[in-house]
């Protein structure tokens, strides 16, 4: 699993810095009892592949937040597929499967939205608590690395002291932020965010948003009222609306990501936390019954510990390279 | 969206024959759906299988009550197995015998730990206690302001305490909760609640932490803080802190979304602590004893109709409701003026679809909860705007509205006025329906039954 999420990360275009590499290597190797360990248990043990295995399979994915309905479906296919193809060993049927989840998320992924002229705006969505402002700062870093020009907008004017935590990733980033006081309208501060940042011809504005429940629905009208007015000076903007999601999600994961899509039209997911024991198989269900790709990964707390989405690394770190 | 157990069971009994009885063909299949709903519902797969086992002996060894039926009985069974895993212990808390009595948060990043102590101290202030606050959240940017904000919110005491440009660290953690402390004890204050930066089950180095934090305080709470949203890895994270740091209890927060809430049943499972309180908003008084039996209903999908009656009672005048219960079943019927009030006290409850989640999707309200995704809450909005576009003397006597009047109030409302129609015609056949009721007809005996019936259903 370290080796493959190492593997690509190798790929990627940036080399990651070494002290990412010592703390992924430090969480990773201390997650006991993996997925990996159940289905290579499920696999060796059996020579044949018979409905015992797939049935010991589907469970392995339920126990990794795919739920009920993806995991039975995947299995299904993958039971049609063994017959079809006269699978005889369980190394097969495990390819067979990575082969499937794979296919699931690459479906999903597209290229961003063009952009006719600058700033991209990319909107930040989602529950309470799962990383929108840390994913913020992380995102900062990534584009100036780019050597793209980058402006922050602090929209969360709802909880407490969300605009200091912005502002130190602001600092960190070194991108200039548009703020305004707490319990001011959000869309009011992204109205400046969106001028100042056309004024100034800034590649990207990154605009972090409150934490909301999906279920609220005068929270939710408030990020499509949000929306209307990004359209009104930037007419294709917003191009990224981002649902950051946490890793660590069940089911909900799915009514999220449906509800978020209705109201603030969300075009990818970014999965935090991965670095914990959580594996993010809620994202392989929203990209079957809702089409949304994964764009980024969070893999700790500091400024670089954000990575583009691969599919390979993925899918390896949940069953096992 | 998700079928209730309910309805999973009652498919499965009809599926198969012998009906009548519980048999141990049919059980099998009972015990599949049972297996799903748990599952749908975020409860850990290793939890599950040990529930559906004892689910398994207890039905089959169940003499046969002939006044339930076997969907009604399995109902009850799995019911009360998952009551009885969470124990019925709620907010009960230790204090010190001599002050301060000191709490410690501890949980994943984002759980809501820093909110939680804000409630926690509000919660503590209503008793009649002096909380201080103070966060060794040294790592996270303005972690520590979040919580001055929050601390003065609610007017209750904090110890900012100084870094003096110390670097983040658990020398720096521990010199800070040391000052706290003492500061607690000299201030005169009774309780002293620790909140701590968010950290993984596996970062070494943080965990060490906290058990250093907890041999320094010797803590009488040590509160685990978990999101209601979290999946099969509750599991792990709660059995790590619990097994580093000896847990008193839980807080599951985020509770006012609509995920099922099943890493209750997970979390209790493997730290047999129980769930103390529970989060159901935002703000500081958003904060509730846990109730066993609620959750379950919820879990299971069978609605929460009993924080429904609660939030009634807190939040609706009752005078007003009777009132307007007189008016309507009366001769004189109910104006638009009376309807409006009304609407506007239902609008207190919270969003109407969050209201149709909490229903129970048997009995009465069957489908309601299946509806609540579709519901429109801008329509609640439109009409009051437009009655609020009405003259007074027109909500008083609604038969005066014209074809201009109509389309004076649309245009004031901002909505057409087919939409003016359509709301004075649901009106009128609204007030001819209640009058009807008074008369003594059909639906008042129907409706009468159900609340005896809800009321029955508490304790
Ligand atoms: N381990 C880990 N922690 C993360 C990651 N991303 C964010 N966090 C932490 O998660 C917590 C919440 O992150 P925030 O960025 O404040 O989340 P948010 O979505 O902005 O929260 P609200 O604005 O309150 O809704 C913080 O403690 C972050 O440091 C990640 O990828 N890994
Ligand atoms: N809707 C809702 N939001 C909550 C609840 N409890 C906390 N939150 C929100 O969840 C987010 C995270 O809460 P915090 O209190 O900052 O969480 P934390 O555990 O202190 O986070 P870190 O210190 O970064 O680990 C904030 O947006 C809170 O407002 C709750 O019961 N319901
Ligand atoms: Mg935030
Ligand atoms: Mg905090």
């Amino acid at each position: 699993m370290i080796q493959t999420l190492f593997g690509s990360l190798k790929e990627a275009e940036e080399p990651p810095k070494q002290g990412f590499f010592d703390r992924m290597k430090q969480a990773v190797s201390r997650t006991r009892e993996s997925l990996e360990d159940r289905i290579e248990g499920v696999l060796s043990m059996t020579r044949a592949v018979d409905e015992d295995a797939l049935e010991e399979l589907e469970m392995s994915l339920i126990a990794s937040d795919l739920g009920v309905n993806t995991a039975g479906e995947i299995i299904g296919n993958l039971r049609e597929r063994a017959k079809r193809q006269q699978i005889e060993n369980g190394a097969e049927l495990k390819t067979l499967l990575k082969e499937q989840l794979k296919n699931i998320l690459d479906e999903q992924q597209r290229p961003p939205r063009a952009v006719a002229t600058v700033p991209e705006v990319i909107m930040m969505v989602g529950v309470n608590g799962t990383g929108k402002t840390t994913t913020s700062g992380k995102l900062c870093a990534h584009f100036r690395e780019q050597g793209k020009s980058v402006m922050l907008c602090a929209a969360d004017t709802f909880r407490a002291a969300a605009i200091e935590q912005l502002e130190v990733w602001s600092e960190r980033s070194g991108v200039e932020m548009i703020k305004s006081k707490q319990g001011a309208d959000p869309s009011a501060v992204l109205f400046d965010a969106l001028q100042a940042s056309k004024a100034r011809g800034r590649d990207y504005l990154i605009v972090d948003t409150a934490g909301r429940l999906h279920t609220k629905s005068g929270l939710m009208d408030e990020l499509d009222k949000m929306r209307r007015t990004t359209q009104r000076i930037i007419p294709d903007a917003p191009h990224e609306v981002l649902l950051v999601m946490d890793a660590t999600t069940g089911q909900n994961g799915l009514q999220q990501a449906r509800l978020f899509t209705e109201a603030a039209g969300v075009t990818g997911i970014v999965l935090t936390k991965l670095d914990g024991t959580a594996k993010g198989g809620i994202a392989i269900a929203i990209a079957r019954e809702l089409k949304l790709p994964v764009r980024y990964i969070g893999v700790g707390e500091k400024i670089d510990d954000l990575l583009p989405f691969n599919s390979d690394a993925f899918v390896d770190s949940l069953l096992g390279a | 969206m998700f079928e209730n157990l309910s309805e999973k069971l009652q498919r499965a009994f009809k599926n198969l024959r012998g009906q009548g009885t519980i048999t141990e063909e049919n059980m099998q299949e009972a015990l599949r759906e049972i297996r799903v709903a748990l599952l749908e519902a975020d409860v850990n797969l290793n939890v599950v299988k040990e529930l559906i086992e004892h689910i398994r002996e207890k039905a089959l060894g169940q003499e046969v009550l002939t006044a339930l039926s076997p969907t009604e009985q399995v109902v009850k069974i799995v019911h009360d197995e998952l009551v009885a895993l969470l124990g019925k212990d709620t907010a009960r808390f230790n204090f010190a015998p001599r002050p301060p009595t000191v709490i410690l948060m501890a949980g994943l990043q984002g759980s809501g730990k820093t909110t939680t102590t804000g409630k926690l101290a509000a919660w503590l202030q209503k008793g009649g206690r002096r909380p201080m606050l103070v966060s060794v959240d040294v790592y996270r940017p303005a972690a520590r302001e979040q919580l001055k904000v929050v601390a003065n919110s609610i007017k209750a005491k904090i110890y900012e305490g100084d870094t003096k440009g110390e670097p983040a660290g658990t020398p720096l953690v521990e010199r800070l909760a040391k000052e706290a402390r003492r500061e607690a004890v000299n201030s005169g204050c009774d309780t002293l609640i620790v909140d701590t930066a968010g950290r993984l089950h596996v970062d070494g180095e943080l965990m060490d932490e906290m058990a250093k934090l907890k041999t320094l305080l010797a803590p009488q709470e040590i509160l685990f803080v978990a999101d209601a949203m979290t999946g099969q890895d509750a599991v792990r994270s709660a059995d790590e802190f619990h097994k580093r740091l000896a847990l008193t209890g839980v807080v599951l927060t985020k509770m006012d979304g609509d995920a099922r809430g099943g890493a209750a049943l997970s979390i209790r499972h493997v730290t047999g602590q129980p769930i103390k309180f529970i989060g159901t908003g935002e703000k500081p008084d958003a904060f509730e004893a846990f109730h066993p039996d609620r959750i379950v209903s919820r879990i299971l999908g069978m609605g929460d109709i009993m924080t429904l009656i609660e939030k009634a009672e807190e939040t609706l005048d009752k005078k007003k409701s009777e009132e307007f219960a007189r008016k309507a079943l009366s001769g004189d019927g109910f104006s638009l003026e009376d309807f409006r009030d009304q609407l506007r006290q239902i609008r207190k409850l919270g969003s109407l679809q969050n209201i149709m989640k909490m229903l129970p999707s048997v009995g009465p309200f069957q489908g309601m909860q299946q509806m609540a995704d579709q519901v429109d809450e801008g329509q609640f909005s439109r009409v009051e705007a437009i009655i609020n576009s009405m003259t007074p003397k027109e909500r008083n006597n609604h038969e005066i509205i014209s074809g201009s009047r109509r389309k004076r109030i649309a245009n004031g409302s901002g909505t057409s006025v087919q939409e003016v129609n359509q709301l004075l015609r649901q009106y009128a056949q609204m007030r001819k329906m209640f009058k009807g009721v008074g008369k003594g007809g059909m639906l008042q005996r129907r409706a009468m039954g159900m609340l005896s019936g809800m009321k029955g259903m508490g304790r």
